[in-house]
């Protein structure tokens, strides 16, 4: 019924409603093109650091010191799995001992990390 | 006959999941062959069909990857076959990439991988019908033009599109020129840029489902449950055990009698003597010590098709990595150790879904610890000649809590042993833990048996081929040189098992074993549970298999508990099995793994016996 309220176009003069409305048109269409709602309100973690139900779309691949031959490689890997930057990553599962490993929807896909291996990974929240 | 229908070779490509041995199947039916590529441990799996023009396709099942960047032993094989330059394999004529209709993204970058090595192509998009029901619009028109390859959509287990498949991979093998190859290891930024090419074809030609597939998501919210996730995976790993032990209990008695039977039967015919005594006591009843596990192999089997099928293994690796990693293993090896308590030949095959080398190499060298069926007869025959049948701490049973204490012997050793292994070998390297959670699917049926029957095949083959030629020089061990005329003592004493025995003896004295308990341990590499036979004719009791119970009251009025206990502790670590070792060698294709395996278990078994035994005979049980 909440929902009918948004569609009343009589509201919507107050600039800070309009921008709280934006807010979940957005969160309201899953996979949709990244949020449009204001940057101030975003967050950029690291996917290691995300929670359960968390969105947000990768804006980093990779470390940006490239002394090692591993984070070369797993760079890549990632890559080929699917983590590009623009990717959409909706958290879905934590395991039950640390919160690790993690499952994840990338895209249209769902793929399961160790959080060691999140840790290379740049996200930027949806905002919430 | 037409001569100039040329045999057309054919490689299957596609990313893990996308149906590509199932379609494999479907093309090849029962005319497959397995075997391992010249060198390496990988599965070769090829089939032939004929075409209906007369022509003959070899088709080439190639492991599952996401690119032609390889790195694991298997996905070297896929690059090596598709650019033609695996040792001892004809280059392929054509390349069929399997994709799976309903995740498209990372196909198609893989298939922009394959293009640049410019042989002739046809992409299969497989489970057609499943993207047709959640409202998939893909415009194969336009695939087929952004790609410049022919797509035919099949169904591979409705056996659905195989024959215009067949058609397309003829007209390619035929008109389509073999261009230069142009690929080389993509490095990150060109990574990029090709999945922003696959992105940009994605939008062009496919319309997002209309009914997307939220079954998975519903399913995964209950079976990747913190709490209950891990609830429901002990249940079915419970269920799966009742099965492996009482569902195949009837099968085994059964086979233990046709091989006596079999063993009756040519003992009438064949007259007394050594070829006798050749067939039944060392081919017959050595094969058949072996053949015994079939049915819990198989039981074992049926499960882990079923699930892998249905998707379920990778959650079980999702849902285990955290305890698994603890030791230094894979998620994935969850698996392969726990089908291990059955056998250790099947988990150690098991251990190929594991991709990195390392994490393979670990598995194998620790799956034979976990406490399998074999041992179970020599652990009761000992715990009921020696451990009282009572109860302590008001609730407990001894003999159950002793059987307990081996089992947790073992899998714990493993745990350790594992992370000494990353120590020690790989100096402390992680490798990730990184895989695609495929959508749910229901197990189809056939396939299920077919796979099934495959894995059968498997096992026999290799087990009859390392078991068969071990038997026969362990019954030679056992039966030359005869014994004099006058022999006083049974028959093995005089023979070479009966040297190898004594001249061992010197060595198990400090570990508690008299001269009788290590000539029992010769016959019993064949497997474990032959120790209870060989102890049984050291002590000339005859049948001693079937008369336990007076083979349990000769020890226990011949050894000492410290012995006793052990030789317990020696049955926990010792690798008594050749088989076991023989797949081993196969498997990591090593002798040196296969030697490091050979000496820390023995070795193991030693320190562990011998401080049994100290310890046992400080406190008064010698």
């Amino acid at each position: 019924m909440s929902d009918a309220a948004i569609g009343q176009p009589v509201l919507l003069d107050a600039a800070p409603t309009h921008l709280i409305i934006s807010v979940k048109e957005t969160r309201g269409r899953r996979g949709a093109a990244p949020a449009r709602a204001s940057r101030d309100l975003t967050d950029t973690i690291k996917l290691s650091q995300a929670r359960r139900g968390d969105r947000g779309v990768i804006i980093q691949v990779g470390a940006h010191c490239h002394h090692q031959v591993e984070a070369v490689e797993l760079e890549r890997r990632l890559l080929e799995l699917g983590f590009v930057e623009g990717a959409r990553i909706e958290l879905l599962h934590e395991g039950l001992f640390g919160r690790d490993p993690i499952a994840m929807k990338v895209d249209d896909m769902r793929v399961a990390l160790r959080r060691h291996e999140a840790a290379s990974l740049t996200i930027k929240l949806d905002v919430v | 006959m037409d001569m100039a229908l040329k045999t057309a070779r054919v490689a299957l490509v596609g990313n893990p999941n996308s149906g590509k041995t199932a379609l494999f199947n479907a093309l090849t039916g029962a005319h497959q062959k397995v075997a391992n590529y010249a060198g390496v441990t990988v599965e070769r799996k090829e089939g032939l069909i004929r075409a209906a023009s007369g022509r003959t396709l070899s088709v080439l099942d190639l492991p599952g990857t996401y690119s032609l960047r390889a790195r694991s032993p298997d996905e070297e094989v896929t690059r090596d076959a598709v650019l033609g330059r695996l040792a001892g394999e004809t280059p392929p004529d054509v390349v069929v990439c399997v994709a799976d209709a309903t995740n498209l993204r990372l196909v198609l970058r893989l298939i922009l991988e394959l293009k640049a090595v410019g042989r002739p192509m046809v992409l299969a998009l497989n489970m057609y019908d499943i993207a047709q029901r959640q409202g998939l619009r893909i415009d194969l028109e336009q695939l087929r033009a952004e790609l410049g390859v022919p797509i035919i959509t099949t169904v591979a287990t409705r056996k659905r599109g195989i024959d215009d498949l067949v058609a397309a991979i003829e007209t390619q093998a035929e008109a389509a020129a073999q261009n230069e190859n142009s690929w080389r290891s993509p490095d990150a930024a060109e990574l990029r840029t090709a999945a922003r090419e696959a992105e940009r074809i994605m939008k062009v030609c496919v319309r997002p489902p209309e009914r997307p597939d939220t079954l998975t998501g519903r399913i995964d919210s209950v079976l990747l449950h913190p709490v209950g996730g891990m609830i429901i995976l002990m249940a079915i790993l419970f269920v799966m055990f009742q099965a492996v032990f009482s569902w195949a209990a009837p099968l085994m008695d059964g086979i233990e009698g046709g091989i006596g039977w079999l063993g009756g039967l040519v003992a009438e015919v064949i007259p007394d003597g050594l070829l006798q005594s050749l067939i039944v006591d060392g081919i017959i009843s050595g094969v058949g010590s072996v053949l015994v596990f079939l049915p819990q192999i198989l039981i074992l089997f049926l499960f882990i098709i079923a699930l892998e099928d249905f998707g379920y293994m990778a959650r079980a690796a999702f849902l285990m990595d955290k305890i698994m990693g603890g030791a230094g293993l894979h998620g994935r090896a969850f698996i392969p150790l726990l089908s291990s308590f059955a056998c250790a030949i099947p988990g150690v095959m098991a251990a190929r879904v594991i991709d990195s080398k390392r994490d393979r190499m670990t598995t194998i060298l620790v799956a034979p610890l976990m406490t399998c069926s074999a041992r179970i007869p020599v652990y009761t025959l000992i715990i009921a000649a020696f451990i009282p049948n009572e109860t302590v701490w008001g609730f407990a049973n001894l003999q159950g809590l002793v059987m307990f204490g081996l089992y947790a012997a073992g899998i714990v050793s493993a745990l350790v042993v594992s992370l000494l292994i990353r120590k020690v070998f790989w100096r402390g390297a992680v490798e990730p833990f990184m895989m695609e959670l495929p959508a749910y699917k229901t197990p189809d049926m056939r396939s299920v048996l077919f796979n099934l029957w495959l894995r059968a095949k498997i096992f026999l083959n290799r087990a009859g081929r390392i078991i068969l030629p071990l038997v026969i020089l362990l019954w030679v061990l056992a039966t030359f040189p005869y014994p004099p005329e006058n022999a006083t003592m049974p028959d093995i004493d005089y023979s070479f098992a009966g040297m190898i025995g004594r001249a061992l003896e010197p060595i198990f004295a400090p570990i508690g074993f008299n001269w009788q308990m290590v000539i029992a341990l010769i016959p019993g590499m064949a497997a474990r549970e032959v120790a209870v036979a060989a102890l049984g004719t050291t002590y000339a009791i005859a049948d001693a298999e079937n008369a336990t119970g007076l083979l349990a009251s000769t020890l226990s009025a011949q050894w000492s508990l410290a012995t006793a206990l052990s030789f317990l502790a020696w049955y926990i670590f010792a690798p008594q099995c050749v088989a076991t070792l023989g797949v081993v060698k196969r498997e990591t294709n090593s002798w040196k793994w296969t030697w490091i395996m050979i000496v820390y278990m023995f070795g193991l078994a030693y320190l562990a016996s011998f401080a049994t035994y100290h310890v046992a005979v400080a406190l008064g049980g010698g």
